[in-house]
């Protein structure tokens, strides 16, 4: 089984943003930028899949500016086997590069490459979106296992336990298939300094955006980008029972 | 404009993000329609069709349908929308599941989360955690949204007099490549996490499966649900569907008590919009105390007893 892992470079999820006074995006410049952490979740999936034999080969795409190529050499050093660069002159947090534009590129890339699996995170912790690995189901016309915690193989299907709103459900899908990570899927390994340098000698392609025959025009625009309200801050009680005064004759919420 | 809303369901009752997607859609004007999709559905159609502002239920049903899965549905959605103008479900596991796939079968950038409606195609929704809001103007003919169930007040249940239509569905066939096996819902009399109006949430200093009884207790006698940090669901002391936050599930009740959470941005993402937020935490400098309105820097295993115990 091959498995394709899309990933995508992001504003470290320590890292407290600011907005650009033009309100035109966020301030990238001089900030700590990672893999989207449920995208790392997705190779740690797709890595243990090969390390128990079900994969045979762990391919690891990104989409963004040329310096995106650092996560594809993370995830390599996690332990995919090589990467594909996909170059875009759009930004592709806000305001550029959105979710069908990408789903359609992974679409030529899955058309390329014949994966029988691609696993995602299932959103990015910039845009917030939750949209691409449903759409790129959609386009391939395979089955989604959408915010995976468990994914087995049984037989040719996977088995693959979703987190909802009300607990957990399991569904059969046959693969060729798409599964979305949630946060309980696995917890990523760390790479080790040796896998790290082994990564940097692993095969790395570079594929123009411009090349896919895609039209990447952002059907959306971004007229304004505000922080939001602010909270007010509150203030400390001393005790329980002031507590509950509070709550009773001031909020008034109980 | 013509909406359609994606009806969220448990076949029998409508799920209350379904009368919160009414109310968003009657923002956008008064031709609403609600889809409603699965196997034996009846009863959630007739109840839809008494919600104010909605004007007529058209029902899918068929054996196909039977748990909505979204191979099954997505296709049948997408080709019964396309005389509308805008297509709404709620931002729930739900809808985050279905209405990407609908949109790409449509080709349309749908919007996620979208906390106000300014116009037919310009919405706000927020990014990057809740940390800034983004005003988006939409190019597409046709536009999907998933609405964020906290920023718009339910539908009242009673007061319409909608008409129910039955969907032709005699071409709908079954994908065939995806198929359910198994549901392992969690069982609480408590009220639903997102629709609480007081929500009691415990953190990574809880401890353990066991001690998360202390948070239990203390809901309960508030008639609360339960929420939990990422931490808490991870380390197995609460269930999944407990988890508030940027990638968990976003509340807003009146009264909004959080017990040893320290307080990352990714958790205030799913609460910071509660009107008041109580913040119990043995860390004076705990970040959830920037937005407590009233914060007891304490053990929570001494006063959280005595809180339930004099309430
Ligand atoms: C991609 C991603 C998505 C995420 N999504 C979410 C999300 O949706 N929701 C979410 O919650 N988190 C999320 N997180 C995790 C988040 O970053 C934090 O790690 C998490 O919220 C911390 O949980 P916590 O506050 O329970 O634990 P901690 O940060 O460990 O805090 C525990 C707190 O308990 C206090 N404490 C300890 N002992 C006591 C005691 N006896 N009495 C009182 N107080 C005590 C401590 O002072 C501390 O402040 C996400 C992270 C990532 C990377």
């Amino acid at each position: 089984m091959k498995i394709l892992v899309p990933v995508k470079r992001v504003v470290d999820y320590n890292v407290k943003i600011r907005i650009k006074a033009d309100q035109s995006g966020v301030e990238l410049t001089n900030v700590k930028m990672s893999m989207n952490p449920f995208d790392e979740i997705a190779i740690e999936e797709a890595v243990r899949l090969k390390e128990k034999n079900i994969a045979t080969e762990v391919i690891v795409v990104t989409i963004g500016p040329a310096i995106a190529q650092d996560v594809l050499r993370t995830a390599m050093a996690i332990g995919a086997d090589r990467g594909i660069l996909v170059t875009t002159p759009l930004a592709t947090d806000l305001g550029g590069l959105e979710p069908l534009a990408v789903a359609k590129l992974l679409q030529k890339l899955v058309a390329k490459e014949q994966p029988d699996l691609v696993i995602m995170g299932k959103q990015s912790i910039d845009d917030d979106s939750n949209q691409t690995g449903q759409m790129l189901a959609a386009l391939l016309d395979w089955p989604q296992a959408a915010f995976a915690s468990k994914v087995e193989k049984v037989g040719d299907a996977l088995h693959v336990t979703r987190e909802i709103d009300g607990g957990l459900e399991t569904v059969e899908v046959a693969t060729p298939a798409i599964v979305t990570t949630d946060l309980r899927l696995n917890t990523p390994r760390y790479a080790s300094l040796p896998n790290i340098m082994k990564a940097k000698q692993k095969p790395l392609e570079t594929i123009d955006s411009a090349t896919l025959g895609v039209d990447t025009t952002p059907r959306l625009k971004m007229t304004a980008l505000t922080d939001p309200p602010k909270r007010s801050g509150g203030i400390k009680v001393a005790s329980v029972d002031e507590l509950i005064a509070k709550l009773k004759t001031e909020a008034k919420v109980i | 404009m013509s909406i359609l809303i994606i009806a969220e369901h448990s076949d029998s009752t409508a799920r209350p993000s379904t009368l919160n997607a009414i109310t968003a859609a009657t923002k956008l004007g008064s031709d609403i329609s609600v889809l409603v999709i699965g196997k034996d559905v009846s009863a959630v159609a007739d109840s839809l069709s008494k919600c104010a502002g909605v004007a007529k239920v058209v029902v899918a049903d068929k054996a196909e349908f039977e748990h909505q899965l979204p191979e099954n549905t997505a296709s049948f959605i997408a080709s019964f929308a396309k005389s509308f103008t805008h297509i709404i479900a709620p931002a729930t596991a739900f809808g985050k599941n279905l209405l990407p796939r609908v949109a790409a079968l449509l080709d349309s950038q749908m919007i996620s989360d979208v906390i106000e409606i300014i116009s037919a195609d310009t919405f706000k929704r927020p990014v990057y955690a809740g940390n800034a809001i983004a005003t988006f103007q939409s190019s597409d003919a046709l536009k999907l949204l998933t609405i964020r169930t906290t920023a718009f007040d339910p539908a009242s249940t009673t007061g319409g007099s909608a008409a129910i239509e039955n969907a032709d569905v005699s071409s709908v066939t079954a994908f065939g490549k995806s198929k359910f096996v198994s549901a392992e819902l969690t069982k609480s009399a408590r009220p639903e996490l997102t629709a609480a109006k007081v929500v009691v949430s415990g953190g990574r200093a809880v401890g353990s499966k066991e001690n998360f009884a202390i948070i239990e207790k203390l809901a309960d006698k508030l008639g609360a649900a339960v929420g939990a940090s990422r931490a808490a669901v991870d380390a197995g002391y609460a269930p999944n569907d407990y988890q508030v936050g940027q990638t968990g599930k976003i509340v807003a009740p009146s009264l909004y008590i959080a017990v040893g959470i320290s307080g990352a941005i990714q958790h205030l993402a799913g609460m910071k919009d509660s009107k008041v937020i109580v913040a119990i935490n043995k860390d004076p400098d705990a970040p959830i105390f920037q937005v407590a309105d009233y914060g007891l820097v304490a053990d929570l295993f001494e006063v959280l007893p005595q809180l339930t115990e004099k309430l």
